[in-house]
């Protein structure tokens, strides 16, 4: 071939390149084709130029081919969730002016039950409903939702507003705080923003709840969520913190002021804000959260044989700790994060590596852990009689458990070849409405059963 | 003839399945099969196939591997799996069906129409 096809078959590889969702071995593929195709219609009598022309034509609109391969990428199509050319991404408003809007509307629907003279239990119990429908709000908007998911939404949100302030709690003793609590009514606020982020999921999907590669995506969004809320956070304690000091300096006591408004105004609008960053800032972060998983995985399967050893050598893991369940279920909540963010940002074309063997043990490690802590508290339940706590964190328990052991046995097969990634991404995508599920028994059927208390 | 959208998207599953079970393939080979076994009435832009197989191994149903092509550059290579395998032979059921029913309804069709010529 000359100079000329060439430079011409370089500048075509520049314009593929520049495609997020085509990646560089794919590029490789596709030129391969290329230059066959150029060779097969130059051996039919065509000059460089015209099979050049002719083939770069067989290959198809770039738009409509990069659209194709976006479809089969989500997770490079998640990089720049624009597809096409950078005109019309450069044209479109990154929603910043909507997400202020919501974020200030979620900043004053939070302090709602206190101006109404609501007391602290209503606000909590209320928290998550005053807050998320603003986050979900935002989606529907720039997915322009159909009215079918809006209303879907909508009524998911009043199922729950109903279900979290229908009941008469039974207030025992005063906590540290000085408010009564009832241990049902702390449970709702718990479950609340479980249930109400399946709302959030369906409308970031745009109401396509039902594909798996939608819900992968809402899961990423999650993970990349929960990076952004904890920076904010953490810029959000600076001030509160240099706020109070310079403050106290000038002689002004600002704490009622920092306590009342701008710590839960603060925390409301962060939620949205999170949300439109992910958005916006999705190469930016990308980067950091698969470090982080990888950095954390190892640090916690170290975390986990540890716990075993200790278990072993103490023949005793459990001791006369009531809230251990609910400390070994928030080990396997991170222990799941840590395995679905793995999995969301994971290159499916790549083939097992010793990182997928170290998951492997992580999660067994996990399971065995979870084991010794499951039989002293089913046997503490039978001594004791069950509670609305105990019943929650055993269901929650039970849930992650067989959610972790077909992973692990799926992730066994994985590594050894026997089955593709997708069929990981297929459990735990499936899986999903299953804490949903949970978490509307918690709310809605726990507190009748034990008495409201 | 211009065979629609919808069934040359419809057919690519099936066809590119049935063409790696006569062996292992590459791209450009597999569609210049496609084009033989249709006498070229079968055709989408070139670039469309890579997703397609893209899918398949994402699904498990064909395992790829680069190798040298006799030209020096690198090939990436399709081949059916078990799985694949089994993919194939469901898709081929599924059509069969499909064929057979479309042949049934034009050959009495055409019965029914020389038996009027007939009266």
């Amino acid at each position: 071939m000359d100079g000329n096809v060439e430079e011409q078959i370089a500048a075509w590889r520049g314009f593929v390149r520049r495609r997020p969702t085509i990646a560089t071995a794919d590029v490789e593929e596709l030129e391969g084709h290329l230059r066959d195709r150029i060779d097969d219609l130059r051996a039919r009598g065509l000059s460089d130029d015209e099979a050049f022309l002719v083939a770069v034509r067989r290959m198809g609109q770039l738009d409509e081919l990069s659209r194709e391969f976006a479809r089969e990428h989500s997770d490079r199509l998640w990089k720049q969730l624009v597809i096409g050319d950078a005109a019309a991404e450069r044209s479109r408003p990154n929603g910043l002016v909507l997400a202020v809007a919501l974020a200030a509307g979620a900043a004053l629907a939070i302090k709602l039950p206190s101006l109404l003279g609501a007391d602290a239990g209503v606000t909590l119990r209320n928290a998550a409903l005053l807050v998320l429908p603003f986050l979900a709000g935002y989606f529907l908007i720039r997915r322009r939702a159909s009215r079918a998911t809006v209303l879907a939404v909508a009524a998911w949100f009043a199922v729950v507003a109903v279900l979290a302030n229908v009941f008469p709690f039974v207030r025992g003793d005063l906590t540290m705080a000085g408010e009564p609590t009832s241990m049902t009514e702390a449970l709702i606020v718990l479950h609340t923003p479980i249930v109400l982020w399946g709302a959030v999921g369906v409308a970031y999907a745009g109401g396509a709840w039902l594909s798996s590669r939608a819900r992968m995506d809402a899961i990423r969004f999650t993970g990349e969520w929960v990076v952004y809320l904890t920076l904010i956070a953490l810029g959000g304690g600076v001030l509160s913190a240099l706020t109070l000091g310079a403050f106290s300096a000038v002689g002004i006591d600002a704490e009622p002021i920092v306590q009342n408004w701008v710590l839960p105004c603060g925390a409301a609008g962060a939620v949205v804000i999170a949300g439109w960053l992910v958005e916006a800032k999705q190469s930016v972060i990308e980067n950091i959260a698969p470090v982080l998983t990888r950095v954390f995985t190892p640090l916690f399967t170290v975390l986990l044989l540890a716990l075993i050893a200790a278990g072993i050598v103490q023949r005793n893991l459990v001791v006369a700790d009531r809230d251990l369940l609910i400390v070994f279920d928030l080990v396997l909540v991170v222990v799941l994060g840590l395995l679905l963010y793995a999995l969301s940002a994971r290159d499916a074309a790549t083939p097992p590596s010793m990182f997928d063997r170290l998951q492997l043990v992580m999660v067994v490690a996990a399971l065995v852990v979870d084991g010794f802590v499951l039989v002293a508290m089913i046997g503490r339940i039978g001594e004791f009689g069950a509670s609305a706590n105990k019943v929650a964190s055993l269901g929650l328990n039970l849930i992650l458990l067989v959610n972790l052991a077909v992973a692990a046995w799926l992730q066994w097969r994985f590594v050894r070849g026997q089955v593709p990634l997708a069929r990981l991404e297929r459990w735990q995508t499936g899986y999903l409405p299953a804490y949903t599920v949970w978490a509307v028994i918690v709310i809605g059927v726990l507190p009748p059963v034990f008495g409201f208390v | 003839m211009r065979i629609g959208k919808d069934l040359v998207a419809a057919a690519a599953t099936p066809l590119v399945l049935g063409i790696l079970a006569e062996g292992e393939s590459y791209g450009y080979a597999i569609l210049q099969r496609v084009n033989a076994l249709s006498d070229g009435e079968l055709e989408w832009s070139d670039g469309m196939l890579y997703p397609l197989l893209h899918r398949l191994e994402r699904l498990g149903h064909v395992e790829a591997t680069w190798v040298e092509a006799p030209t020096g550059r690198r090939r990436k290579h399709y081949r059916l799996s078990s799985s694949g395998e089994a993919a194939f032979a469901e898709q081929r059921r599924q059509w069969d069906v499909v064929s057979r029913a479309l042949h049934r309804v034009w050959s009495e069709r055409g019965m029914g129409d020389l038996a009027l010529g007939g009266a």
